[in-house]
């Protein structure tokens, strides 16, 4: 058992604590994939409960089509059981699961772009965001380590065009920078700030100056920037 | 049948680029059957003729090579250690001070490997198929020190039972082959002790090279400031709301600040006091160096003194006075210059920049300071040897003329029966420096460690408890949480990589030292992290801060390659201890080796070794690094080339498009020639604005051409502007110029034969 002496961590009582940190100490670390600390008890649903295997031939295709290792497939096949419904982890090839579900992963859970990722992923029909297995395996073969640049800077555009209309223009750097800054009124620019942030954008990015970010500029944009392979990265 | 073929090929290269486009996974796997079909399906009929079981087995050779590979790959990952330690780090502290265990991480890789090679090729052979422990002088301990030698005082110091052990070089012997495999142990010790320094060369500068494709090509840092700040700041792998929390606050602060940069004017402000100041602070600064240099040089003397003295007599601070005064060094001085540096008033990232080269000054100059009293040290020594290897040869001299004066034999004399623990010895200076380097890299272990637990651990613990009875909000206030001090960190890792690496010629058993540590290390400091640390509030880091920590492990490994061939090269091995004794030189063994070679052999190292041969060689490299250089920068001048062009080009078709009046210069001149007035035909209808971001291809050729057809010169616009944007699918084939995407609207006048860019006919009117 992990703790944190941090306030805000998940560490409740004093006398527990005390006595988690003998334990801890003299313990030694069993399972790390248990420690997360804002973990639910989803561990206990999955003795038992993966009905499903995938199958063999499915298995060596994902591996050919995406960016992902056999054992990483693997896992995202056990996490997607995880979230679906008990009655429909028979028949996983079919099933979706749903957008808020999906937004329950603590690797989504903290992210800006959760709901445009889930949006950008899905090929529901509905257009309502819910991911079936296969959209999940893109997600995370978008966002692995050995993706390519140009996946990960054509997913990044998709991602932060909220309109879909193909291109970045005002009213999308506006949403963005409102993402990026939180929820909070006290973080959020005022509008003179935002309109010299975005002038700003505009000009060091818009090469063909027809006020929008295009998927091309974006991509030159993004291929100098040291930071954004190893940022946009999402493991499970 | 050859088309065939290349269809096959085709398909094949397809479904190995599957998982590089951008589809939806529905459609991949519609592809991929049908690519697979395709193929399975001809490949067959290829087989037909003669070569057809070649081809089968060709085929099936290759799909076995392909599964192969990939269940490599697959297993490769997941022998990678601590994956799920550092992914927790990862989600609680972003990837900047994950960063740091991944190069933890790496290095503990690097030093399995010499570890391996130190271990299999030098100890190993002289543990089993040398002679054992307590055999011949230089592995016994002496009489007189033997009833010391378990206390546990002397062991600590590396005296006693270690220092006689595999651990330090005087263990080992200089016969010329041990064993029944004829194991050249002396020549293995030498090779092995270079090819550390190469293998770690090697793997350096291949990371180097492979982080340097990644992290982009020389963009300017200041080119796209705000773009980077708004695509790439967030990061995806927080997974706990509290680090979101804190990231939001600083990508807040950032926008904020730099919007208010790009505002102001430049600051009314004092140059003159800043520049005095700045001044002031290096001269400071240069001091402080100099006065760590000057303490490290007089405590290691007066060390040697306190050698000479009788060990009793020593308190443990007298003993281990050296290493303590330069662990202290190492903790004390980056704060003080932090705190100077306060005078200095730079932007946070040079700032880091010039505490990061202080602190890399701080330990090359202590270090440094350190190798040379030491050199002071072995030159001691080796003075004292003489007079006891004088000793020696008197002693022996004496023995053989008594000898014979008893026995009145002259020849055959047998060597004197001494017991191996009464021999005199000499000094083994090797030894001695090995020690030097073990007990160092022993302190700065114990000084990290609980640096560490007393720092961040028990900072955190007195925070967090206290706070019920305190008068302030520890917490928010004064000590609070402590952060995790990533270059900090970092630097102390590629300094003690490098004292590794001086140290281990000496001292073959300070890699296993090294493994340990690096182990007890990762654990240590994740558990620290995850306990005791808080997210950094302000989150910058240094660009490509992966290669500039490389470019350091470089130099520092080149520094420490320094002092070990330099004592290779000029001094001379103890005449009786280690594997190279009773040589001139160290280097000797090679020469040895290569005359005893089969003499074809021995003619070819000989030619090699001609200085004309050498010189040449060094000169072709130079000449080669001359060229590739101007390669370079050539490319990045067609680069602005291109960006400027494309510039050109559409501030042009703007103002076209705007007031018909011509920014470049070019076409006002020619403008101003024309009879005209006017090369420019008006401007077609404007073409909506088309969303689909492919057909910005050719939308943006279709209107240069327009461009160039003129009512009498057609300019030849080379500038290929489909070559700026590969990455779009081409969703029509490059057709006809003109009014391509308008179908319905007529032109002002039929266009002329030739288009200026050659392209096909002239277009269908429409």
């Amino acid at each position: 058992m992990q703790i944190r002496l941090y306030r805000n961590c998940q560490v409740e009582q004093e006398g527990e604590v005390w006595f988690a940190l003998v334990k801890f100490v003299s313990a030694r670390n069993k399972d790390e994939s248990n420690q997360r600390l804002c973990r639910t008890n989803r561990t206990n649903n999955t003795m038992g409960a993966t009905a499903s295997k995938l199958p063999k031939d499915q298995l060596s295709e994902y591996q050919e089509l995406t960016f992902l290792t056999k054992q990483e497939i693997l896992l995202a096949h056990k996490r997607f059981n995880e979230l679906l419904e008990r009655e429909d982890r028979q028949q996983i090839g079919g099933s979706r699961v749903p957008m808020n579900k999906i937004l329950t992963l603590p690797e989504l859970k903290s992210n800006p772009f959760r709901r445009r990722i889930c949006q950008v992923f899905s090929t529901s029909d509905l257009r309502d965001g819910s991911l079936s297995f296969e959209d999940f395996l893109d997600l995370l073969s978008a966002f692995s380590d050995s993706a390519t640049l140009e996946i990960k800077s054509h997913y990044a555009f998709r991602i932060f065009d909220f309109d879909d209309d193909g291109t970045l223009d005002t009213g999308d750097l506006e949403k963005l920078v409102n993402c990026l800054t939180g929820e909070m009124d006290n973080t959020r620019l005022t509008s003179e700030e935002m309109k010299q942030l975005i002038n700003n954008i505009l000009e060091e990015s818009d090469i063909d100056k027809d006020g929008t970010v295009n998927l091309s500029e974006f991509q030159h944009v993004i291929s100098r920037s040291p930071d954004f392979v190893s940022s946009f990265k999402i493991v499970l | 049948m050859a088309r065939l073929k290349e269809e096959v090929e085709e398909k094949k290269k397809l479904i190995a680029t599957l998982r590089n486009k951008p589809w939806r996974m529905k459609r991949r796997l519609q592809n991929l059957k049908e690519a697979q079909g395709f193929v399975e399906k001809f490949e067959g009929a290829l087989g037909k003729g003669k070569g057809r079981k070649l081809y089968a087995f060709k085929v099936m050779m290759a799909k076995k090579l392909i599964k192969f590979n990939r269940d490599f790959e697959n297993f490769k990952t997941a022998c990678i250690p601590w994956e799920r330690k550092i992914k927790e780090v990862e989600s609680h502290f972003g990837s900047s001070v994950a960063s740091y265990f991944i190069f933890l991480r790496w290095m503990y890789g690097l030093n399995l490997v010499l570890f391996g090679f130190m271990f299999g090729l030098v100890i190993i052979p002289e543990v089993l198929m040398g002679l054992p422990q307590g055999s011949i002088p230089r592995k016994t301990v002496p009489r007189d020190e033997q009833d010391t030698a378990m206390d546990f005082s002397v062991l600590s110091e590396f005296g006693g039972y270690f220092r006689y052990s595999v651990i330090f070089y005087g263990y080992y012997n200089n016969q010329n082959t041990i064993g029944f495999l004829k194991f050249r142990l002396p020549l293995s010790y030498f090779l092995v002790g270079i090819g550390i320094f190469g293998y770690s060369l090697m793997v350096v500068i291949r990371t180097m090279a492979r982080n340097a494709n990644e992290g982009g090509d020389g963009a300017d840092e200041s080119e796209f400031t705000f773009c980077w700040k708004l695509f790439t700041s967030w990061d995806y792998l927080i997974g706990n709301p509290e680090t979101a929390d804190n990231k939001y606050a600083s990508i807040t602060t950032s926008f904020k600040e730099s919007i208010v940069d790009e505002q102001e004017n430049q600051k009314d402000e004092n140059i003159h006091l800043r520049r005095f100041l700045r001044v002031l602070a290096n001269v400071l600064i240069t001091c402080s160096l100099g006065g760590s240099g000057y303490l490290i040089y007089f405590v290691v003397k007066r060390s040697q003194d306190y050698a000479k003295m009788d060990s009793s007599q020593l308190s443990w601070y007298q003993k281990n006075e050296v290493e303590f005064v330069m662990s202290l060094l190492g903790l004390v001085c980056p704060p003080l210059f932090e705190t100077i540096a306060e005078l200095e008033d730079y932007h946070p990232r040079i700032a880091l920049k010039w505490q990061l080269a202080r602190i890399f000054a701080l330990f090359l100059g202590n270090l440094y300071t350190f190798l040379f009293a030491l050199i002071d040290d072995v030159n001691e020594k080796l003075e004292k040897e003489k007079v006891i290897k004088n000793e020696t040869i008197w002693a022996l001299n004496q023995y053989y003329a008594n000898y014979t004066l008893y026995h009145n034999v002259t020849q055959n004399i047998p060597l004197p029966e001494i017991a191996p623990a009464d021999v005199i010895r000499g000094p083994c200076w090797e030894t001695e420096v090995g020690i030097e380097f073990v007990k160092l890299t022993v302190s700065d272990i114990e000084v990290t460690y609980l640096t560490i637990l007393i720092g961040d651990f028990m900072r955190a613990l007195i925070v967090r408890f206290l706070n019920y009875c305190w008068c302030w909000d520890l917490e928010a206030g004064f000590p609070s949480y402590g952060e995790f001090d990533i270059s900090g960190n970092v630097l102390g890792l590629i300094f003690n990589q490098g004292m590794i690496w001086m140290g281990t010629f000496y001292a073959p058993g300070l890699m296993g030292i090294n493994i340990l540590r690096l182990v007890s290390s990762m654990y240590l400091q994740c558990w620290a992290v995850m306990s005791s640390n808080v997210p950094h509030e302000r989150v910058f880091k240094a660009s490509r801060s992966n290669n500039f920590y490389m470019g350091i492990l470089l130099l520092v490994l080149f520094l420490s390659l320094m002092p070990v061939v330099y004592t290779m090269m000029t001094m001379s091995p103890s005449f009786d201890c280690g594997p190279f004794s009773g040589r001139e030189k160290m280097y000797d063994v090679v020469i040895e080796t290569i005359q005893n070679l089969p003499p074809f052999m021995a003619n070819i190292f000989t030619y090699a070794s001609n200085p004309g041969l050498i010189i040449s060689i060094v000169l072709l490299m130079v000449l080669a690094i001359y060229y590739l250089n101007t390669v370079s920068k050539a490319y990045q001048k067609a680069n602005m080339d291109l960006k400027r062009k494309i510039q050109m080009q559409r501030d042009e078709e703007k103002n076209r498009r705007n007031n018909k009046d011509s920014t470049n210069q070019v076409m006002k001149d020619l403008e101003d020639l024309m009879p005209n007035k006017s090369l420019i035909p008006p401007p077609a209808a404007e073409e909506p604005a088309n969303p689909a971001p492919p057909s910005k291809s050719p939308k943006v050729t279709g209107k240069a051409g327009t461009a160039a057809t003129g009512r009498g010169v057609n300019l030849q616009r080379d500038v290929s502007l489909a070559a700026a944007n590969p990455r779009g699918p081409v969703t029509r084939p490059p057709g006809p110029r003109g009014p391509g995407p308008l179908p319905g609207v007529g032109r002002g006048h039929p266009p002329g034969p030739g288009r200026g860019r050659g392209r096909g006919g002239p277009p269908p009117l429409r």
